[in-house]
């Protein structure tokens, strides 16, 4: 309209374009005026940043809505067609294993709910201890407990995997079990039917080694907050320090809890070095898993509208929990710390 | 009599003191009964492993088995000289990589961070929330997502980036389609820029999903840190003269400052173990040029199965860690106490 304007100009309209152009557009009242020029370029601006974030997503958003097999050919950024085909068939049959995807899910969901849990209940007590008493050796403990935060996952990767190894369950035949290696069969021979290392419960046990002081650290920087006049009056109403933990403190720390389990959940729910170490049997993979075997080297039999919809079921439960969860994740984090 | 009482009561209260005292140490045994048996006891373990040349036939036996060699600093000797026997692999490359990789992020997405923050704080922008909730996308995707999407928009035929890049060929009049490689291509398009190692095609494109990645998150802590900046600091400098510009140097970095350290010291140590989002990228490829040392230890206790050599490398690991730790640690520090003051 402006230019319009503009080009049927008498002299006294270049006025009204100049006008037009800086007139104020900020709606909020008692702020800085924001002349519509200006507004038009930050649009633009804001515009093309969008498009940079939305890019890779409406591309996947796209692949996964497409009913054709064959490698996209064409850059294309707005689905066409709406078509379900790829999910189906991610649904069916996710691997050329013969696991379905229901196994995956439910093995994805044991291990990073069944961490997040363990790790709570054992972090939780002792957040607790270095949050509210001074006792000698609590810096001695504190940096013992802290120290693997430093340490990468894949750090410890060598010892647990060695360890585990080491631990099966053997059938000796004649209805004798053996626990290597506490117990051999007699003459050391044996049918092994469970092996820790290959199991979801051994990668669940490597992982809480990664998760544990993470907890300890996040819970210890809100309970740092609570305040210690609750706990004071509990005391001089003659409670003693597990009846105050238990009742008051506990349930005051239920928000924390929540945060620190969601948190250790989205985690967990997208591991994959230690579990892609530990777990050979198709059986046990994750979705995570799965999702790589889509890529790379794995790659070339399988048609990118089914990698689409996997990343996009991979993703989802995460991008959901964080949306829901967004306020306390961030403000959960910042407590932890600035507490430290 | 008195006395006795007295001294009964003090004896009876010293007790209860005593069973006070322990209290802690009670709170904290689950803990440290669990970390005892799956985090100390394997680091100690490591420790001895990375003494050994521990290999595949020593699995079934760990420790006990009767073969097991002790061969003193080799492993850890090797793998700064590069005695393994891994190819294209020295250890100062990789290191030097592994901090340019971290920082070259880090000083790429702070500033993206500041700048769409300020920019969506502009008073009167209208969608305001729109753009918000478009901004935080990356934030909600899980990163292992995000690397196996890239690194199918990176690929050499039908990868959305050559895709696009033919478009705006297209746009200026070149028909060829365009076919970068740009996960496998070894030569180097800027040949001086890390003295000690080439950064292949591969690291510009990690360097681009990674970034797509990284500065949502520096835009979520800059905008917390943007609305508690008072109003009236600019007002007043507005009434002094003070032109947009030096309102944001002399206004909004100074007090940015003690909030964004912080969140790039966090970026800082997010990006140097990135695991996930290389090893899904590039896996270290090509002939190991974007290897850092994380994706380097996992392979070689997962493919090599050098179990004696990764253990050592751990140990350098934590080595690193400990170092970057305790230097990133004195920069919050150091901005602590600039926010007091």
């Amino acid at each position: 309209m402006a230019t319009v304007t503009a080009t049927s100009a008498a002299p006294k309209e270049k006025n009204f374009l100049v006008r037009f152009l800086t007139m104020n557009t900020s709606r909020e009242v008692g702020g800085r005026d924001l002349p519509l020029w200006r507004q038009i370029l930050l649009q633009l601006l804001t515009l093309v940043i969008a498009a940079e974030v939305l890019f890779p997503i409406m591309y996947i958003v796209t692949l996964s809505f497409s009913s054709k097999t064959t490698r996209p050919s064409a850059l294309e950024l707005i689905p066409r067609e709406f078509s379900l085909t790829a999910y189906q068939q991610v649904l069916d049959r996710p691997t050329a294993n013969p696991v379905t995807f229901i196994e995956l899910l439910k093995n994805s969901f044991l291990l990073s709910a069944g961490v997040g849990v363990v790790a709570l209940f054992v972090a939780v007590t002792a957040a607790y201890a270095f949050a509210r008493f001074r006792f000698k050796l609590r810096q001695v403990l504190m940096i013992m407990v802290f120290i693997p935060l430093l340490m990468p996952a894949v750090g410890l990767s060598t010892p647990l995997y060695l360890l585990m190894n080491q631990f099966r369950i053997m059938d000796c035949g004649k209805d004798v079990t053996a626990l290597y290696p506490l117990v051999e069969c007699a003459g050391g021979t044996g049918k092994m039917i469970f092996k820790l290392r290959d199991s979801l419960l051994g990668v669940g046990i490597a992982m809480v080694a990664g998760a544990l002081p993470f907890a300890v650290w996040n819970l210890k920087g809100y309970l740092d907050t609570i305040p210690l006049e609750l706990e004071e009056a509990a005391a001089i109403d003659g409670a003693d320090a597990n009846q105050v933990f238990f009742m008051i403190v506990l349930p005051l720390a239920i928000p924390q809890l929540a945060v620190t389990f969601f948190l250790g959940f989205i985690g967990h729910w997208q591991e994959f070095a230690l579990p892609w170490l530990f777990l050979s049997k198709p059986e046990s993979y994750t979705l995570a898993m799965t999702l790589y075997n889509m890529t790379g080297q794995y790659a070339n039999a399988i048609p990118w509208n089914r990698f689409a919809a996997m990343a996009i079921i991979v993703a989802l439960p995460v991008a959901i929990t964080y949306i829901a969860l967004q306020k306390y994740i961030t403000s959960g984090l910042t407590t932890g710390a600035v507490k430290g | 009599m008195a006395t006795a009482t007295a001294s009964i009561r003090r004896k009876s209260k010293s007790k209860a003191e005593r069973r006070k005292a322990l209290v802690p140490y009670l709170y904290l045994i689950p803990a440290f009964a669990v970390m005892t048996v799956i985090t100390f006891y394997p680091l100690i373990y490591q420790l001895i492993v990375s003494f050994t040349d521990f290999q595949t036939k020593d699995l079934r036996f760990g420790l006990a088995s009767p073969e097991l060699n002790f061969i003193g600093f080799k492993n850890y000797i090797d793998i700064l000289t590069g005695g393994l026997p891994v190819q294209n692999f020295e250890f100062f490359r990789v290191l030097v990589y592994n901090f340019w990789w971290a920082l070259t992020n880090v000083l790429v997405h702070v500033p993206a961070g500041v700048l769409i923050a300020v920019l969506l704080n502009t008073q009167g922008l209208w969608f305001k929330k729109i753009y918000r909730a478009v901004y935080i996308l990356p934030v909600v995707v899980p990163p292992i997502v995000v690397a196996t999407v890239w690194r199918n928009i990176f690929d050499e035929q039908y990868g959305a980036m050559n895709q696009f890049l033919t478009v705006i060929a297209q746009f200026f009049g070149s028909a060829d389609p365009v076919r970068l490689r740009w996960l496998t291509e070894f030569t180097p398009p800027i040949p001086w820029l890390l003295p000690t190692g080439p950064l292949p095609l591969a690291y510009y494109a990690m360097m681009i999903a990674n970034f797509w990645l990284g500065w949502p998150f520096m835009t979520v802590v800059a905008t917390g840190a943007l609305q508690s900046i008072p109003k009236e600091l600019y007002e007043a400098a507005s009434i002094d003269g003070a032109t947009g510009s030096q309102q944001f140097w002399n206004i909004t970095v100074p007090l940015l400052r003690p909030a964004m350290i912080p969140a790039a010291v966090y970026g800082f140590t997010l990006s140097f173990n990135l695991f996930n989002f290389v090893f899904f990228m590039t896996q270290g490829g090509p002939a190991r040029s974007t290897e850092i040392l994380v994706t380097f230890a996992y392979d070689l206790v997962r493919n090599l199965r050098l179990f004696g050599a990764a253990a050592a490398f751990s140990v350098f690991i934590f080595i690193v860690s400990l170092a970057v730790f305790l230097i990133t640690n004195r920069i919050t520090r150091a901005t602590e106490s600039y926010t007091e003051a």
